[in-house]
């Protein structure tokens, strides 16, 4: 029950009129400027998909491999201080603005949390149409955020935080099929961005804090259909279920909350995977597969045709959602097809790509890391301190902090530098006490005490917690390093003008650096903390760089802990602003 | 694990949607009329319709007694007495007395009962206490979790979410976090020796979702 309005006027009193709708339902709305946007919108195919144009910006990390690389280089180390905000537009919401600006030929999609999805004219920041999902009044959102859409033929993809996914009409914001993927009251949610491959719409559960059972599911991108389910926990008869204890599996968790990458020439997508739960390793004694792992499923049918797990047991919540980036790695000699993960673990671990197996390479320590005490150097299974892990009441200290040292947001690569940029935080420990917990749906299923959760800064941490760290992969050498007083939240950009762009800190800012040597050549103080994906894209000749504005979610509980450690009180304000921005005339 | 999945089907939503389809038809006339009118009233009454009709869905009623949410005694009524001074709080349903319908149907319906000395509330939070307990809404105002922390040395509610956390001596007063406003207080007394509901929440329970 929506209604379409081209009548600037009418347009205002929109959200009266559609107090018709029903809750589950969307609102949505026409902007002014849609007339040419619906002439004119170019419908994404797998070739698209495949080897994106320069100029756009079309799925999470603007190519299957993950690198968060745009090639374009009119924005480069030489013009970059004169770059200047050309135009923003306020979205309304508060809490953590996590998405990338998807943009293909002139039209962006942004989302928001309480999955709002704005399309925008990329060129001049005009309203194309709004939708605002209806979300039911008893749901809770864990993680108030979004992390973006997927496009695919003349449709925008949304998976939303009550557990459906849903198709728009990229040129209107009509809803064009809305398919429950699970039952949100029993704790399921989705907040990442779709991955789209081969007329398949990819989606992953969250939850891993409230008992379900996680998995990765596919839907037919034209009827809404389901085609593929695989578990990330096994069940009974499949292969790594007998390292989950009695019933545990059944609400183990291992959550997947960030888009996978795709490897066309083998056809497997791969996934980070969340940490099993509860949290205590001890309540589920065994390796817990697939959970702290990356897996390589089949795209056609889901099937698990390899997996790495980074980690065993964990009792860190040192989930490894991120998913790899995929590259060809030349090292001593040798040309690897590799998978690299900067892990929460605090390890930047190097893998090997085929089709039925995943092969440890090398791994190291990227911060201060104190659990491992070594690793298999043939499988890279690590050994534990047994003094680093918490239990149930027994409290333990261990760096890095639950948050590790990186969490969600991207690493990038840049093909022209040879370079890995790592959003990292350093100096940070943390320590974990957990309790029984009891298995209720839909609550909270972790087994811990809030207070009980606590983050202790080294003194180091009065120099620097947050950083940006550039490796070379080929000699397994940080090359530089940028230090941040406050704590990094930031995903990385990587351009082909030899620039990193990251924001992340409590200040504020979206700086621009030299990908080479790490100096800072330019910064902006935005509205809020950018926790979004900064992207590049090109229309009529001018590159823009867009990125959203808007803290929330751990960002913003990390830093109530930290100002709790310190003693002070940094206000980061709320509220979504995307930036856009571009040369100077 | 992995399966072939054909379970489920999609809404097949506004493709061909009749309602969209004739909204666009509607003249300016028509619309301002279902915006200001009949439209808004409509959508209001069926609101309240769907809520009435389920008394377990229902917000919590004058009379209601309480019975626990979880555990071993989950379904059996709560008596002032089983309330722990000084807490930790208890998380309750309201039930409907006469039916023994527990309000269970909805969490927005969850409660925290938390005993204090009578002395240690505010004036204008006493007056709603019953016995020193005090009744909460256990839905935070932020994004909506159930609000199960308790800090036991400051007497304080906690957010497990995004660590807001509220003083329960003060009509859940906001002490820290992002949360935007209280807990909704919902007033208590002693019917019979009986703890009870003496009148609906203070204001709107849950986040706001739009």
């Amino acid at each position: 029950m929506s209604i379409f309005l081209k009548n600037k006027m009418l347009a205002a009193l929109i959200p009266l009129t559609l107090t018709l709708s029903h809750p589950g339902e969307g609102i949505f709305e026409f902007g002014t400027a849609n007339a040419q946007n619906l002439q004119t919108y170019q419908p994404v195919t797998d070739e698209r998909l495949l080897h994106p144009e320069p100029e756009n910006w079309l799925m999470y990390r603007r190519t299957y491999d993950s690198w968060g690389y745009s090639p374009l280089d009119q924005i480069n180390t030489k013009n970059v201080k004169k770059l200047v905000p050309v135009w923003t537009f306020s979205t309304g919401v508060e809490e953590g603005h996590q998405s990338p600006p998807i943009v293909n030929n002139g039209t962006m999609f942004i989302t928001t949390p309480k999955n709002q999805v704005l399309a925008l004219d990329a060129r001049t920041g005009d309203l194309l149409w709004r939708y605002r999902r209806e979300l039911p009044e008893d749901l809770f959102q864990l993680h108030p955020t979004n992390r973006g859409v997927a496009l695919y033929g003349d449709k925008v993809f949304l998976a939303t935080v009550d557990a459906h996914l849903l198709a728009l009409n990229a040129r209107t914001g009509e809803v064009v099929w809305d398919q429950t993927v699970e039952n949100y009251l029993t704790g399921y949610y989705m907040t990442l961005a779709p991955l789209v491959v081969k007329g398949k719409v990819l989606v992953g559960m969250s939850g891993g804090e409230l008992g379900i059972r996680g998995f990765i599911q596919a839907f037919d991108a034209e009827t809404g259909k389901s085609v593929w389910k695989t578990y990330t926990v096994p069940g009974p008869g499949e292969p790594g279920h007998d390292t989950w204890p009695g019933e545990t599996w059944k609400t183990g968790a291992v959550s997947i909350w960030v888009t996978g990458s795709y490897d066309p020439q083998l056809n497997l997508t791969y996934w980070g995977t969340g940490n099993a739960g509860p949290f205590m390793g001890e309540v589920r004694s065994g390796d817990n597969l697939y959970a702290n792992s990356v897996i390589a499923l089949d795209a056609d049918t889901g099937e698990l045709k390899a997996y790495h797990q980074y980690h065993w047991n964990d009792s860190w919540d040192w989930d490894e959602v991120s998913a790899p980036l995929l590259l060809d790695v030349n090292r001593n000699g040798r040309s690897i097809k590799a998978l690299v993960h900067a892990g929460r673990n605090g390890y930047l671990w190097l893998l090997e790509r085929n089709a039925d197996k995943i092969n440890y390479v090398h791994a190291e320590p990227f911060v201060k890391q104190n659990v491992f005490t070594k690793l298999d150097p043939e499988t890279g299974r690590p050994t534990y301190d047994s003094q680093r892990i918490p239990g149930i009441d027994k409290r333990a200290e261990f760096c890095p902090s639950v948050w590790g040292g990186k969490d969600w947001p991207p690493a990038a690569y840049n093909p022209k530098t040879g370079l890995l940029y790592i959003p990292a935080n350093e100096n940070l420990c943390g320590a974990l006490k957990g309790k029984p917990a009891t298995y209720t749906p839909g609550q909270l299923y972790i087994g811990l005490e809030l207070t009980d959760v606590e983050l202790l800064p080294q003194k180091e941490a009065k120099d620097h917690i947050g950083e940006l760290q550039a490796w070379d992969l080929s000699v397994g050498k940080k090359i530089w390093t940028v230090n941040f007083k406050s704590h990094n939240w930031g995903p990385v950009l990587t351009t082909g003008g030899g620039l990193v762009f990251l924001g992340g800190t409590n200040d504020r800012y979206f700086r621009a650096f030299d990908a080479k040597t790490g100096k800072l050549l330019w910064q902006q103080r935005t509205n809020s903390g950018v926790t979004g994906v900064p992207v590049a894209y090109q229309l009529d000749g001018v590159q823009y760089i867009a990125v959203q504005s808007g803290w929330g979610v751990d960002a913003q509980r990390k830093q109530e802990l930290l100002d709790k450690a310190f003693g002070t009180k940094i206000f980061v304000p709320q509220g979504g602003v995307l930036w856009v921005f571009a040369l100077a005339k | 694990m992995s399966q072939k999945d054909a379970q489920s089907e999609p809404v097949p939503l506004p493709q061909s949607c009749q309602a969209c389809h004739t909204s666009r038809l509607l003249n300016r006339r028509t619309l301002l009329k279902s915006i200001f009118g009949v439209g808004v009233s409509l959508h209001l009454a069926g609101l309240a319709t769907n809520a009435a009709d389920d008394p377990k869905k229902m917000r919590p009623q004058v009379g209601d007694l309480f019975v626990f949410s979880l555990g071993d005694r989950q379904g059996q009524v709560i008596t002032p007495q089983e309330v722990p001074i000084g807490g930790p709080p208890i998380i309750a349903y309201p039930m409907d007395p006469g039916t023994q319908t527990v309000r269970d149907g909805s969490r927005l319906n969850r409660v925290l009962l938390v005993r204090l000395m009578p002395a240690d509330f505010t004036e204008s939070t006493r007056t709603a206490t019953a016995d020193g307990i005090v009744g909460y809404s256990a839905v935070c105002t932020h994004t909506g979790c159930d609000v199960v922390g308790w800090q036991s040395e400051t007497k304080e509610l906690l957010c497990p979410c995004h660590a807001s956390a509220f003083n329960p001596r003060d009509r859940a007063r906001v002490l820290g976090g992002p949360a935007p406003r209280a807990l909704p207080l919902l007033p208590l007394q002693l019917a019979d020796g009986k703890l009870t509901v003496a009148s609906p929440f203070s204001g709107r329970v849950g986040a706001d979702q739009k």
